[in-house]
């Protein structure tokens, strides 16, 4: 197997919104020569499937708004384990963020008076909790892909340079430093190394965890995985999100904008049930509260026609609504369903969606260790990262908040490390353990080796049956028995591919790996976790513990095992307290 | 239901020609032609090689000819194409193994015409003002995923590889028609040349392959009305 060898100042991983944001960033500096490496093109990052909007305190719609009750929200819906401090950041930049995201030429809807449109959504309110606020920016029901294509259009007039499909396999860890990274070209098949003095992760989330899920079939964690090898820990990882609305049966996202606009819940008796479950905010509670409420509402046997989905009626939105605002959710809708959402209800059912966990960040996106020490040149952003802003629970519109601003903060830190920063020597062999780990899988062929998409398959049905939304001890011990099962099994996986172009065939036997790691180190952490707040929700611990639990889980890998540490919440306005909607 | 999906196959490290496999299995009529594809991947024969990311409509990855036509292959259901289903790469682009085609020419041209919001007047505090109409005005173009199945699906740019393509037109038009973009003559230029939109004969090809129904051939009058109307 050839290796190529690179040397560049900083390196992005992943081309999503995030990583994006941060190229944009360190290409506009001038003297900090970076790249950006993607296993998908850059278009195709997941960040362009964000429907509903993005968070921003702008008080266009004639409402009075304020970064403070938006960062009151989020606390809130954080089930008061985000830091405050991080979440300050957050919202105080979030409408600087989207006005420049309106500079650089996305072309967000328009109100009246040709500013920026906002729409409701979940758990955003004004004054402290009282009524729900227009506060989301949107762009149809289209955000994400605009951002997405703004982004990636102001990267090519910033001349960032791009390595289209060059999946990262290895980074190069040691001595408390980042020296760089190994990729895997796709296209040759051959190895890559690229040395840097900063590198950010920007790789996403891991919800094809799960059978249900809202993340597209590339969502399978390479980073978090590929730092916890390296005895990085990750934070959280407990705390996964279920939207409510997924399509049933297939998970597609049906946008928290359509509650927002006015649609409503209903069981098989067409009652709208959240009034039941939040009377200040009905269907626009968090979403660890709805998922929750459809879980109880299909267990009582109120489940349409008694199956496993509820229906979200939009029916009373009126076509112009529906045409104008939803025209994305009318077309899947009409594709994948087959029905009309003018005039019937959607079939609706809980979804794997958003990793609040992930890589243990500070505000600059630079990644702290188990003992909150700095590794060197390292940083991490947007979904795989964890600052922690989302805590328990992650508020809609947040995401996007969250990687235009970390994204921003982490380019112009990394640019200002790469100023100060010597490149480091990588060893002699730094694709070494990369070929190795690829040609191992490469050479095991056979009948009667393992099938990737088969231990797969098993696996997301694992996670979907014993780590969902609701999880007791016996539940998740069952669990990680069937997910060490497949850890062993996954190391006799066989592939059919002997090439070494698109070999699509490893990559996702190497991911399939990849995934189970997460998957044990999360059931790990939900097991760890005696009680529930927010989206981890034990019913053998039914209660948030705030005197033994208002802390961050840190988990990593070691000696087949995980190693559980922890760190304190940064509490600087709000205080804890009940969470009522 | 029974489906078979015959498959253009190219394995340049193993066969030097291209070939067809066929391969028949159950699948539910709701299934995607996607679903179809990743059965025979995950189960069938690992060695096919596709790309897919999204699988429903929004990433572009999985612009494939399915029964002759552009489609994006998570966007179709099986019921809507019937039990045989004829798999194969986009047309005018190079091979590179089994359904996937070298994506760069494509890119290269999207770049051509500088994709991006060009305005150096300093601007405001807040953000720019735009009306509803304003906006609207260039709706339909911002919907474009960058697919190819526009202009891989054009005759006339696989009689002229040269011609930058609708998918480029559209990104064009997307600024050309931003009342916040001031770089309308730059653009209008570059699409003016013997490369841009005077090599479109209104086949109307692109309009009937978009998989987000954007209005292509219209939007590609549009752009040639301007330039006409600036020169005059």
């Amino acid at each position: 197997m050839r290796v190529h060898e690179h040397t560049f100042d900083a390196i992005v991983v992943g081309a999503g919104g995030s990583g994006l944001m941060a190229a944009v960033y360190l290409a506009r500096q001038g003297d900090v020569r970076t790249a950006v490496l993607s296993k998908l093109y850059p278009t195709r990052s997941h960040t362009g499937t964000a429907q509903g909007g993005i968070g921003a305190a702008l008080g266009n719609m004639g409402e009075e708004d304020h970064w403070e009750w938006h960062m009151f929200d989020t606390v809130k819906g954080s089930d008061y384990l985000g830091d405050q401090d991080a979440i300050e950041v957050m919202c105080r930049e979030s409408p600087e963020v989207v006005y420049e995201l309106e500079h650089m030429g996305l072309p967000f809807s328009r109100n009246e008076e040709g500013r920026i449109a906002q729409r409701r959504f979940g758990g955003h309110t004004s004054n402290y909790g009282e009524a729900p606020v227009r506060r989301a920016c949107y762009a149809a029901d289209r955000t994400g892909h605009m951002i997405l294509q703004t982004l990636y259009q102001q990267s090519i007039k910033n001349d960032v340079q791009f390595f289209d499909e060059y999946q990262v396999v290895d980074l190069l860890i040691e001595g408390g430093a980042c020296r760089g990274a190994v990729a895997l070209n796709i296209a040759t098949g051959e190895l890559h190394v690229f040395r840097c003095k900063a590198l950010v992760l920007a790789t996403g989330g891991y919800g094809q965890v799960w059978e249900i899920t809202s993340n597209a079939v590339t969502l399978t964690g390479d980073g978090m995985f590929l730092v916890a090898r390296r005895g990085v820990p990750l934070e959280d990882m407990e705390f996964y999100q279920f939207h409510p609305t997924g399509i049933r049966g297939m998970g597609i996202l049906i946008t928290e904008g359509v509650r927002g606009e006015g649609g409503i819940l209903r069981n098989h008796e067409g009652e709208r049930f959240m009034e039941r479950y939040a009377p200040n905010l009905k269907d626009l509670a968090s979403r660890d509260v709805v998922s929750r409420a459809i879980y109880k509402e299909i267990r009582a046997g109120r489940g349409i026609d008694g199956k496993r989905f509820v229906h979200l009626d939009a029916t009373q939105l009126g076509a112009e609504v529906i045409e104008t605002k939803l025209p994305e959710i009318a077309d899947f809708c009409r594709t994948y369903l087959g029905i009309d959402p003018v005039t019937e209800p959607i079939p609706v059912q809980p979804t794997a969606h958003y990793a609040m966990g992930g890589i243990p960040t500070n505000v600059n996106g630079a990644v702290v260790g188990m003992h909150g020490e700095p590794i060197r040149g390292l940083y991490a952003i947007g979904e795989c990262a964890c600052v922690s802003v989302h805590g328990a629970n992650r508020l809609g519109t947040n995401s996007l908040v969250d990687l235009v601003v970390f994204g921003r903060r982490a380019g112009l830190a990394m640019a200002d490390y790469c100023r100060h920063a010597d490149l480091e020597s990588a060893g002699d062999d730094p694709a070494g353990p990369a070929r190795e780990e690829l040609e191992r899988l490469w050479s095991t062929a056979g009948s009667d080796g393992e099938n990737a998409a088969e231990i797969r398959r098993e696996m997301k049905q694992v996670m979907m049956d014993n780590v969902s939304v609701f999880r007791t001890e016996e539940l998740l011990q069952e669990g990680l028995a069937k997910i060490a099962a497949l850890r062993e099994r996954a190391d006799r996986i066989a592939i059919d591919d002997r090439s070494q172009g698109f070999n699509l065939d490893l990559t996702d036997a190497w991911e399939t790996k990849g995934m189970l790691e997460l998957a044990h180190i999360m059931t790990f952490c939900a097991l760890n976790r005696t009680e529930s707040r927010g989206a981890h929700s034990r019913e053998d611990y039914p209660d948030r513990d705030d005197e033994n639990w208002l802390k961050h889980t840190l988990a990593v890998p070691r000696d087949g095992s995980i190693e559980i540490g922890y760190k304190p919440v940064s509490i600087t306005r709000f205080e804890p307290k009940e969470r009522v909607y | 239901m029974r489906v078979t999906f015959k498959v253009y196959r190219y394995q340049p490290e193993v066969r030097e020609d291209p070939y067809y496999d066929s391969f028949s299995f159950d699948a539910e009529p709701t299934d995607r032609v996607l679903d179809g594809l990743n059965h025979i991947k995950w189960h069938l024969d690992g060695t096919l090689a596709l790309r897919r990311s999204c699988q429903h409509g929004i990433c572009g990855s999985d612009a494939l000819r399915i029964n002759g036509v552009n489609r994006l292959a998570c966007k179709v259901l099986i019921r809507d194409v019937g039990s045989k289903i004829t798999v194969e790469p986009l047309m005018g682009c190079e091979v590179i193994k089994d359904l996937v085609v070298d994506m760069d020419p494509f890119f290269g041209h999207y770049r051509a015409v500088l994709p991006y919001f060009m305005n150096e007047e300093a601007p405001p505090d807040r953000e720019r003002i735009q009306s509803v109409e304003e906006r609207e005005a260039f709706d339909d173009t911002t919907k474009c995923i960058l697919c190819a199945a526009c202009t891989t699906s054009c005759p006339s740019r696989w009689a002229n590889p040269g011609f930058l393509g609708p998918a480029a037109i559209v990104q064009a038009h997307r600024f050309i028609f931003d009342s916040r973009d001031r770089g309308a003559a730059d653009r209008l230029s570059i699409l003016g040349e013997r490369s841009g939109v005077w090599r479109c004969r209104t086949i109307y090809n692109c309009t009937r392959a978009c998989p987000k129904e954007i209005q292509i051939t219209k939007a590609i009058g549009e752009v040639k009305r301007r330039i006409v109307d600036d020169r005059s």
